[in-house]
């Protein structure tokens, strides 16, 4: 299988950036999208040029390192990260685009490497328990409601891989705050700093530059982890109640 | 990003904002249908509501009104200024290739749908309310109110406005517009007020397209049904009227408007 592949390249952060053309042979249907860069990289090597730089991990679809933009769909073609997402999905002769996640709060840093860290400091301002909640033995005397249990795993599936933001038209990262803001609001364990933590990650992410949610479900769509809008009208509610009726 | 740290100034409550002054506005639109769809039933019905409207509270409520309409516009058209113009600020490099998995078109536009109704409300105002841009057509006529000397014949002044095919066909493609800002709006509201959860966001996913089409299908009507010769002008009412009247017998003389007095022009009123 042979393709066309229009990649940006960025040499640093204040570089301009552009597009530049390389065509890959030899890609075989059971590749990932990542080792398929892989094989351009060891060509471009070969050739004495600089290798694309990309963002990767454990390559397991875990750590979201993974982040680019495949012709406009954030990870590529099918749900998922980018290192699961395989060569069986194109066709021979495809042009493929390859961008890194556009979003102010991102900048890139180097070709498709962008740097996620404001994601950090949301979650440094207040994505945390900091009550004593004591060892195994008192966690599991604590009971919590199966449906309440639920929300909170699907909400902490969580990778922070940034998706959301790419794939929003605003560049918002209301999905990624969501969850991991209701991933702990949803337990007994998260209650104490509930108002505070959503007032507290809500402005983080405002101040970080990230765009207005608008409704739109993009973000939910290309998802991973398949993380629901609904914590997004979760957050709403609790964003709205803490401002009217603060709890401290 | 944001120069205010307080939390009313977040963009989720500011988006709350957006979504509350949607919802009166959506409530102000399906009252104002409402009362447009009474120019199907006999003048009298709508004159009657017109007349209703100017003299409530002494005059007073119709001005109210108007000045918290005009607040929610503000606010609703302000707020959303701000959270696009931050919006745009959030991606300043847009992507070469770009493909939305499930937003619509109507939900990608909405500043555009809006600004558009913005203007078409504008003319609206002075077509029917100002009377500024159609009077030398003639529709604004003096007629005996129940209750004031002289009131505007809304009746009339409708069946007149919308027999010009153009305006007609405006009038049509603003509702359509704003219908497309109504399919998304109506629904997104749900969602920015936090209302959605469980199973609410697929019922709350249909309220905005079943208002869209209820507003365009009933707003669309009038005009349609105008053009296609459905609602005769009053002039032809008038007559009947009389008929009627002469039929009951003789009644107090009172001042009937002449043939020269229907289409009298009365510009600003």
């Amino acid at each position: 299988m042979k393709l066309h592949l229009k990649v940006w390249r960025q040499a640093g952060p204040q570089d301009a950036g552009r597009f530049e053309n390389h065509t890959v042979e030899g890609v075989t249907p059971d590749m990932s999208f990542l080792e398929m860069l892989d094989v351009l990289n060891d060509k471009l090597l070969a050739q004495g040029k600089p290798p694309i730089a990309f963002d990767h991990d454990c390559r397991e679809g875990i750590c979201g390192s993974c982040s680019m933009m495949i012709n406009g769909r954030a990870h590529g073609p099918t749900r998922g990260t980018t290192c699961q997402t395989y060569m069986r999905n194109f066709t021979d002769g495809q042009t493929v685009v390859i961008e890194p996640w556009r979003a102010r709060a991102f900048p890139v840093m180097c070709d498709l490497v962008v740097d996620r860290s404001a994601f950090d400091r949301i979650q440094q301002a207040g994505g945390y328990v900091s009550v004593n909640t004591g060892g195994a033995p008192d966690g599991n005397c604590l009971p919590v409601p199966k449906d309440n249990s639920e929300k909170a795993m699907d909400a902490a599936q969580c990778i922070g891989c940034g998706a959301c933001v790419a794939a929003c038209k605003n560049a918002s990262a209301m999905l990624f705050v969501a969850a991991k803001v209701s991933h702990l609001g949803l337990l007994p364990q998260g209650q104490p700093e509930r108002s505070r933590r959503v007032l507290a990650m809500v402005a983080k992410m405002d101040e970080e530059g990230f765009g207005n949610c608008t409704n739109q479900y993009e973000c939910e769509a290309v998802c991973p982890k398949a993380i629901s809008a609904d914590f997004i009208a979760r957050m709403n509610r609790d964003q709205i109640g803490s401002t009217l009726i603060p709890a401290e | 990003m944001m120069t205010c740290a307080h939390p009313l100034c977040s963009s989720i409550v500011r988006k709350g904002v957006v979504g509350v002054t949607g919802a009166l506005l959506i409530l102000f639109v399906l009252g104002h249908m409402a009362g447009n769809l009474l120019i199907f039933l006999p003048p009298e019905a709508i004159n009657g509501y017109a007349e209703f409207l100017h003299e409530a509270g002494h005059g007073a409520l119709i001005w109210l009104a108007r000045a918290g309409l005009i607040l929610l516009f503000v606010i609703h058209l302000g707020v959303t200024i701000a959270l696009k113009y931050e919006n745009k600020k959030a991606r300043p490099i847009g992507y070469a290739a770009h493909d939305p998995q499930v937003s619509g078109w109507a939900s990608r536009h909405m500043l555009l749908t809006g600004i558009v109704v913005l203007l078409f409300v504008i003319y609206h105002i002075m077509h029917f309310t100002l009377g500024l841009t159609d009077s030398s057509t003639g529709w604004r006529t003096l007629v005996e109110g129940p209750s004031r000397p002289h009131y505007v014949d809304v009746h009339s002044m409708v069946v007149h406005g919308f027999r010009d095919p153009y305006i007609a066909s405006f009038y049509i493609l603003c509702q359509v517009v704003l219908g497309l800002h109504l399919w998304h709006g109506g629904s997104s509201l749900f969602q920015s007020l936090g209302i959605n959860r469980g199973p609410w966001r697929a019922f709350t996913a249909w309220v905005g397209p079943v208002v869209a089409v209820v507003v365009v299908a009933g707003n669309c009507s009038i005009p349609l049904a105008i053009q296609a010769g459905c609602i005769p002008a009053r002039i032809d009412l008038i007559s009947a009227k009389a008929a009627i009247e002469a039929e009951k017998g003789p009644k107090p003389p009172m001042p009937v408007p002449g043939a020269s007095d229907i289409n009298k022009a009365v510009p600003g009123h």
